[in-house]
């Protein structure tokens, strides 16, 4: 490998974007309004580096799935590039594609839903190596053992069918699934969500370890912002589809920059029982990512907009700090 | 955060519900005792299947009908699982109401937010209709709806999940019921929003003086909002006392093993100490400590009998034999 490919990223999104055209309602149809358009994703840039996990945060609505989604072409982005290891993802076809698909997997929240009811867990495994043409003939049932090992499940799990496991057990199965393919990313969508605290730590030590054991790369998106912190590397604040703010998650929790970032982080229960305060971490709702403001996103609700802030969309920029923040008054002393 | 010295409105006296189901009987709660006072917030922590729920639900008995309830739920000086229909129908709602977790399959959703208000106060109140609606609004108003008067003939589906659990919380108070029973209210909601709803609840609790109860499987929303705590495992309370406390030093294996299974916001990308297995099974009988299975205190005496809830401290119980070994590795580290 040389220089410049080492340095660059595994993953690299640019600019990307995703839509979905609503079903125009019948008011809509007889008042001769155009279907209503959601931007699910938009102008989503960041990188992923080899081994390192990137946590992606943000509230319903913020269009974290469906960038997850987009980056392993599950959904086809309407604009932007997703480059892995430099090769623009969203042009391959036929056995590059392939070849991609085998490099990135994804995780999702439910394992229950993730996996075929009607295949053992060792054939789900094989099926996936046979696909992929990764083992042939005794070597298949051998890797399968090797998998069921990585992932902490009995051996005796291969024949038996996924109804049989617990929600912990069935995502250690997922994990198993995605990792049969022999991938360099990982992309998981909520992957503990499901689960009771107590087996959530099962799992993310699994990820933990993983990563460690085969240089995996993470992106890990969640709601939950005490495993995000304690997951991640680098961090990315999603709000109604665009980045506000992303770089080392240690620095972003101790001094977030952008006014959604510190509501996001003051609103999270913490878990010391302290002095109850009534005040509110950020006034109003959540707005429709039909109709979201114009603007910065979260101004109708930022304790210190600005006219400027209701008429232009604030690029995701260093603004004199050490990472970017898309805020027109970070670095002007006004946050 | 004082210990509450207020006088129990609710007193839960060894609670006992068990299923019978076709696959056998399942005992979903077992020997429950607790209290909750005026102004203060108890919370009922658990994993899932822990039996928090079914026994926020057999306080007002609304359990299905394959339930047995068993044991004394005493509100005002009476006994609610002893008490006729007719008796319980007056309690539900006007003096004890209940929020849950999802207000969309709790709200009628072909009914204005206003008649659901309504039918409340119709039930409960003696008002003429136009000081109902003048109720109506200001129940809005108090819950933090903004535009009371007009969204108060919204229908739920108009409204955001979080303004669904507002309207919700007004209905429940449309009684002024003394006490508050909320199963999980803020679980299906974004961080921010379930922020909002849980300083509203708070200050509810506060400006008029009603207790509550809170079902919840977040340690965190129990930190930020409860009083007193008690954690629940396999159907029965393992632990409960003051909130600070319990936190600070669990008394119990089981709480001490859950609060360590969390990250921390410290070490970084270290392994995290989960609890190992799976919670048991409640349709086999459970010989000794739920918890001896999966825990690292556990001794052959554990397995031969459930410990009873022992006095750990003030106004602090806990149902563990390795108790004091707990409190002693507390005070080291």
């Amino acid at each position: 490998m040389n220089a410049v490919a080492a340095s660059a990223p595994l993953l690299e999104v640019d600019d990307l974007g995703k839509s979905f055209t609503l079903r125009r309602t019948a008011w809509d149809g007889l008042r001769g309004r155009a279907a209503p358009v959601l931007r699910a994703v938009n102008g989503v840039s960041f990188a992923v580096e080899r081994g390192r996990t990137l946590g992606i945060v943000g509230e319903s609505g913020c269009g974290k799935s469906t960038l997850a989604r987009c980056l392993v072409r599950l959904l086809e982005p309407d604009n932007g590039s997703v480059r892995f290891e430099g090769v623009d993802v969203l042009r391959l076809e036929g056995a590059e594609r392939r070849a991609f698909n085998r490099r990135v997997q994804m995780v999702f929240q439910d394992p229950y839903g993730s996996l075929n009811p009607r295949l053992s867990v060792g054939d789900c495994l094989s099926e996936a190596l046979v696909v992929h043409d990764l083992a042939r003939g005794p070597a298949v049932a051998r890797r399968v053992e090797e998998l069921l090992d990585l992932v902490h499940l009995p051996r005796d799990a291969a024949d038996r069918y996924p109804h049989e496991f617990s929600g912990g057990q069935r995502q250690r199965i997922g994990i198993a699934r995605a990792l049969a393919v022999e991938p360099s990313l990982i992309i998981a969508d909520e992957p503990v969500s499901a689960l009771d605290v107590s087996v959530q730590a099962q799992i993310v030590n699994l990820f933990l370890e993983l990563q460690e054991r085969l240089g995996l790369a993470l992106v890990f998106i969640t709601h939950d912002l005490r495993l995000v912190r304690h997951v991640s590397h680098d961090l990315a604040v999603m709000y109604l589809g665009r980045v506000l703010e992303t770089g080392p998650t240690e620095r972003i929790f101790s001094a977030p920059r952008h006014p959604y970032t510190q509501a996001l982080l003051a609103a999270a229960p913490q878990m010391t029982p302290r002095r109850r305060s009534r005040d509110e971490a950020v006034r109003g709702e959540l707005p429709s990512p039909v109709a979201p403001p114009p603007g910065c996103a979260f101004h109708p609700r930022c304790p210190i907009a600005q006219p400027i802030c209701r008429e232009r969309v604030p690029a995701l920029e260093p603004r004199g700090g050490d990472w970017p923040v898309a805020c027109h008054l970070a670095g002007s002393g006004a946050s | 955060m004082s210990a509450r010295l207020t006088e129990p409105v609710l007193r839960v006296d060894n609670l006992g519900v068990r299923f019978d189901t076709p696959r056998g009987a399942v005992n979903a709660v077992s020997g429950v005792s607790l209290t909750v006072g005026a102004g203060e917030v108890l919370g009922l922590v658990g994993e899932s299947g822990s039996g928090k729920s079914v026994t926020l639900r057999a306080l007002m008995r609304l359990l299905r009908r394959n339930a047995t309830a068993s044991g004394r739920v005493i509100w005002r000086g009476e006994d609610l699982l002893a008490a006729p229909e007719r008796r319980l129908r007056e309690v539900r709602g006007r003096e004890i109401a209940m929020i849950f977790q999802e207000p969309m399959t709790a709200l009628n959703p072909v009914l204005t937010i206003a008649q659901q208000i309504d039918e409340s106060l119709v039930a409960h109140r003696n008002l003429d209709e136009r000081a109902r609606r003048a109720r109506a609004v200001e129940l809005l108003d108090l819950v933090g709806i903004p535009s009371a008067s007009v969204r108060l003939d919204n229908y739920p589906h108009e409204f955001s999940g979080g303004m669904r659990q507002r309207a919700m919380i007004a209905i429940a108070l449309a009684a002024e019921p003394s006490l508050l029973l909320a199963d999980e209210p803020t679980t299906a909601l974004d961080v921010t929003i379930q922020d909002q709803i849980l300083k509203l609840l708070l200050g509810l609790v506060a400006d008029l003086g009603m207790a509550m109860i809170l079902v919840t499987h977040d340690l965190g929303v129990v930190a930020e909002t409860c009083d007193r705590v008690c954690v629940m495992y396999a159907g029965r309370v393992v632990e409960s006392g003051p909130v600070s406390a319990v936190f600070a030093s669990p008394r119990h294996a089981y709480t001490h093993a859950l609060l360590r299974s969390m990250p921390s916001g410290e070490a970084a990308r270290q392994p995290l100490t989960p609890i190992q297995g799976q919670p048991p099974r409640l349709d086999r009988p459970i010989v000794g400590c739920a918890f001896a299975p999966r825990c690292a205190f556990v001794m052959d005496a554990c397995r031969a009998a459930t410990p009873p809830l022992m006095l750990v401290g003030e106004g602090r119980e806990a149902a563990c034999l390795a108790a004091d070994r707990l409190a002693a590795l507390e005070t080291v580290a």
